[in-house]
């Protein structure tokens, strides 16, 4: 029963650092159908804002909670500077901004390796979330439990603002009906932007958060980018609740799997189980039915 | 109708092809450059099967890293099998190093046969690509959640291959490969023999490609790339038009992988991953997707970039390749072979939509 | 020679508990030139799109004797069914001539399917000719006028030797030439095919239809001859609220 436990745990914190790249990406993904592939660098971002900071502020719990705000608002100016420059300018082409960013990607990876070095870098975690908690024999990470708190905060805050904001209601109507939106007196480029700059953002609160369970590195978004796509697929695009479901139910998929074989063996059961999904259906957990041809 | 000089177009170009790969470039090239080019020409292979299903198809095949793995690997246990059996021992050599047993796995024993492994690097790919399309297209997945779908398959495959290290070789690959069918690798003349095979099967796969370009099949698949749902009204069943340019564009990536493994002497999960995957749509895209000269000339042109500049100015080339890609891709979708195409209209009037493409170009530049 | 007669009964189609086609009953005989005409939000495009398997929908639609509810697209299109969309959708990057061969060839072989196109296939020529083509077959269609396009559309409808035809707004955006073209070429296509029509404009339906049925809130209002159709007070009463001549009521188009 503990190991059962343990083991669940395990996997929803793997499934909280999902959420929380996905979380982005169901906002980036959702509104242009735009395939991101420098999210992975937002993150990245995000975690050597999280690295900077602490060579200027000695208190490690000082830095994490200044570096949340500040990774959110470097690695969202950077997505909105990507939407101005690039992204918009492919809107009628949104697979091709798969292979733009991409090379995008590929920039801002030498730039972190040009500026921070090549190596792996890391940042010291406050005592407060290098310890454990103990309960009923199952044994809960703190930091894993801080992760998971800002991923169910992140999820609770992005709900607010798109169900109770006049911006949030801007969104959802770009969401559902792009033309529509633009005739009825939205400036659907503006939308883009700031729908840009919060997705992008949180990709930086992401990487903030990834500096307490690994370290920092140019390369270190590639690792979780396509995963966290899988999620967005998976939830259905543009559905919060779906990312949320998801991204949970793939983590403890993986950690039960990987608990029973291997790690390598327990990707290629997730992928599996995805495909298998996808046959029941196809659009994701939760879709937008349209009467349109798609 | 058409007059002797468009007749005589392809053939011709088919010919000068010909004429300089298996002609010129042999005597032109150091045994080194020779080599090299036969690895940019196995990567000139995958971009023929891209052409045809991405260009053609609008298939964002991005991971054909997977095809070009099983058809290395098939190619590759083979060859190991064969130095092994060489030198006497029943298990290749890093299978004694990481090995529990000294058993050959059972999923091994059958590349022991040449026709079975041969059959293999191009047989294999294609029932993965069959059940994989399949089970996708049968169920409309289409554009981006396809394009994610087979990066993820890329990313598995190199997993797993990584993660059963005492049967695949894990991180190194299968790696010092001595011999191919009998002949030693280690010999110029026989590197020189795995080039003209190299170059014969892509000439052979242009020529079968372009066939297929312009077969009714190529009209039917262009006309499912730009409006599925119509073609679904009409009659047929896209799913089956899509399955059919993904696997044979699999079949190509698995060919191509099993003569990589001679020209380079490795086949390893780096090689097969997410961002060579990526790799292999770049090099059609910059040529030109849609043109199978243009995706040809572009992976060759990638590849080569690559691997001159990479080891001089390693940074500089990282942001080229990154502004290329930006630059090539979001630009000009046409790729280098549309080129000509969109200067000659700038000095024309143009209509509203090509106006945009000019415009946007010179942005770029 | 005459084609197949519609059968539509009790058909029902709800998208997330909105009715939008909400219990019809449809008899379109052999040979009929059918116009479905009503305000917007009646249910005609869903009412094709059930016909066409493109919407799940309950009831039964029967065509030559088979029941096409349940049947995957392709399946029913192969039943000798072809419709159009309101917005013409061609294949823009191929050629008149490659866009009518692909809509002949849905029942070729994979040998056929590999080798080039030899001549022009006969179906093809003659579908050329009657929607007035001909003389534009090697031009990409992207570049076609409006109207050409939804031709070229009717003519691979032909092509396919499509026994129904089921036509959304056909001369939306037109321009009056175009529009009298496009009614003396349905005339030709209904001499031996069962003609389905959706429209708004009035004029064009009262030159050109043979029958006329009336859609209103998902249901069959009126159903008859244009005349007929014009003198029933409730469809003067869905048209205008009140009693009136409904052909002089200008009624927006669908967006």
């Amino acid at each position: 029963m503990t190991v059962v436990l343990n083991q669940s745990f395990t996997g929803i914190s793997i499934g909280a650092v999902l959420l929380l790249i996905a979380l982005g990406l169901t906002l980036t993904f959702g509104q242009m159908g735009v395939i991101n592939m420098a999210h992975g660098e937002f993150i990245m971002a995000g975690a050597y804002t999280t690295y900077v900071l602490q060579k200027s502020i000695s208190s490690a719990g000082l830095s994490l909670l200044v570096a949340l705000p500040l990774a959110f608002l470097v690695a969202g100016a950077m997505g909105a500077l990507l939407e101005w420059l690039l992204i918009r300018r492919l809107y009628t082409r949104p697979l091709d901004t798969l292979l733009v960013t991409w090379g995008v990607s590929l920039m801002l990876q030498q730039l972190a390796r040009d500026v921070f070095g090549a190596p792996n870098v890391q940042t010291a975690a406050p005592d407060l979330l290098t310890g454990n908690i103990s309960a009923g024999g199952v044994t809960f990470a703190n930091n894993r439990l801080f992760i998971l708190g800002l991923a169910l905060l992140c999820v609770l805050g992005l709900t607010l603002v798109l169900r109770f904001t006049p911006l949030g209601r801007r969104i959802r109507a770009v969401v559902q009906n792009r033309d529509l939106a633009e005739v009825s007196g939205i400036a659907t480029g503006r939308v883009d932007r700031v729908t840009f700059f919060i997705g992008s953002g949180l990709a930086g609160v992401a990487g903030v958060a990834l500096t307490l369970v690994g370290p920092i590195g140019p390369t270190m978004g590639t690792n979780y980018i396509v995963d966290a796509f899988l999620v967005v697929v998976v939830g259905g695009i543009g559905q919060l609740r779906g990312a949320v479901i998801t991204a949970f139910a793939l983590g403890v998929l993986q950690s039960v799997l990987e608990y029973s074989t291997t790690v390598s063996v327990a990707k290629v059961g997730v992928l599996v189980a995805i495909v298998a999904f996808l046959q029941w259906r196809p659009q994701g957990l939760y879709t937008l039915r349209t009467r349109s041809l798609a | 109708m058409k007059t002797i000089t468009e007749r005589l177009r392809v053939p011709g170009a088919f010919l000068l092809g010909a004429v300089l790969l298996l002609g010129i470039a042999p005597v032109a090239l150091s045994d080194f450059r020779l080599s090299l080019l036969a690895k940019y020409l196995c990567y000139a292979i995958v971009a023929v099967g891209v052409s045809l299903a991405w260009g053609r198809g609008g298939l964002m095949v991005l991971g054909q890293g997977v095809f070009f793995g099983l058809g290395g690997y098939a190619m590759a246990m083979h060859l190991k099998l064969a130095d092994a059996a060489d030198t006497g021992e029943k298990i290749p050599d890093f299978m004694q190093l990481y090995g529990t047993s000294d058993a050959l796995p059972w999923w091994w024993k059958p590349f022991a046969n040449p026709a079975f492994a041969l059959a293999m690097t191009v047989l294999l790919p294609m029932a993965v690509a069959a059940l994989v399309g399949f089970l996708v297209f049968r169920r409309r997945v289409k554009g981006a959640y396809f394009a994610i779908l087979s990066q993820a398959l890329a990313a598995a495959l190199s997993i797993w291959l990584i993660g059963q290290q005492a049967t695949t070789g894990g991180t190194n690959g299968l790696t010092d490969i001595q011999g191919f069918f009998g002949y030693s690798l280690d010999d110029p003349v026989n590197q020189r023999m795995v080039y003209f095979v190299i170059a014969a099967v892509l000439l052979l796969l242009m020529a079968l490609a372009r066939q297929l370009f312009v077969s009714r099949y190529g009209e039917l698949l262009v006309a499912v790339r730009d409006s599925e749902e119509r073609v679904r009204f009409l009659g047929y069943d896209p799913a089956n038009v899509k399955l059919v340019a993904y696997v044979v564009a699999a079949g190509m990536a698995g060919l191509a992988g099993a003569l990589f493994v001679p020209a380079v002497g490795i086949i390893s999960p780096a090689l097969i991953g997410i961002v060579p995957s990526i790799g292999f749509v770049i090099g059609a895209a910059v040529g030109g997707r849609a043109s199978l000269v243009g995706a040809v000339l572009g992976a060759i042109a990638v590849a080569w970039a690559q691997s001159t500049l990479s080891d001089e100015f390693p940074a500089a080339w990282t942001y080229l390749q990154g502004l290329l890609f930006v630059l090539a891709v979001g630009f000009l979708p046409g790729g280098l072979a549309s080129l000509g195409t969109v200067l000659r209209r700038r000095r024309t009037p143009a209509t509203p939509k090509e106006e945009k493409v000019v415009v946007m170009a010179g942005e770029a530049a | 020679m005459s084609g197949e007669g519609l059968t539509v009964r009790d058909l029902r189609v709800s998208f997330d508990g909105f009715t939008a086609v909400d219990g019809v009953d449809l008899d379109i005989g052999p040979g009929d030139l059918r116009f479905l005409i009503g305000p917007n939000g009646a249910g005609k495009t869903t009412l094709v799109d059930a016909v066409t398997g493109l919407v799940r929908a309950s009831g039964s639609v029967r065509f030559a004797g088979q029941e096409l509810l349940g049947r995957p697209v392709h399946r029913i299109a192969r039943l000798g069914i072809g419709r159009t969309f309101q917005t013409a959708t061609v294949f823009e990057e191929l050629t008149v001539l490659q866009n009518l061969d692909i809509a002949a060839g849905a029942g070729r072989g994979p040998l056929t399917m590999l080798r080039r196109r030899g001549s022009v296939p006969e179906p093809v020529s003659r579908a050329l000719e009657t929607t007035g083509l001909t003389g534009l077959r090697d031009r990409p269609a992207g570049i076609l006028a409006h109207g050409q396009k939804q031709w070229l559309e009717i003519g691979m409808l032909l092509v396919q030797d499509v026994r129904l035809l089921l036509l959304d707004e056909p001369v939306a955006g037109m321009s009056h030439e175009e529009r009298e073209a496009t009614g003396e070429l349905l005339r030709r296509v209904a001499e031996d095919r069962t003609v389905v029509v959706i429209e708004h404009d009035m004029d064009f339906m009262r030159s050109y239809a043979r029958s006329v049925s009336v859609l209103h809130a998902g249901k069959v209002l009126s159903e008859g001859t244009v005349a007929e159709v014009q003198a029933d007070a409730k469809v003067q009463e869905v048209y205008l609220g009140r009693a009136a001549e409904p052909a002089a009521v200008p009624v927006p188009e669908e967006a």
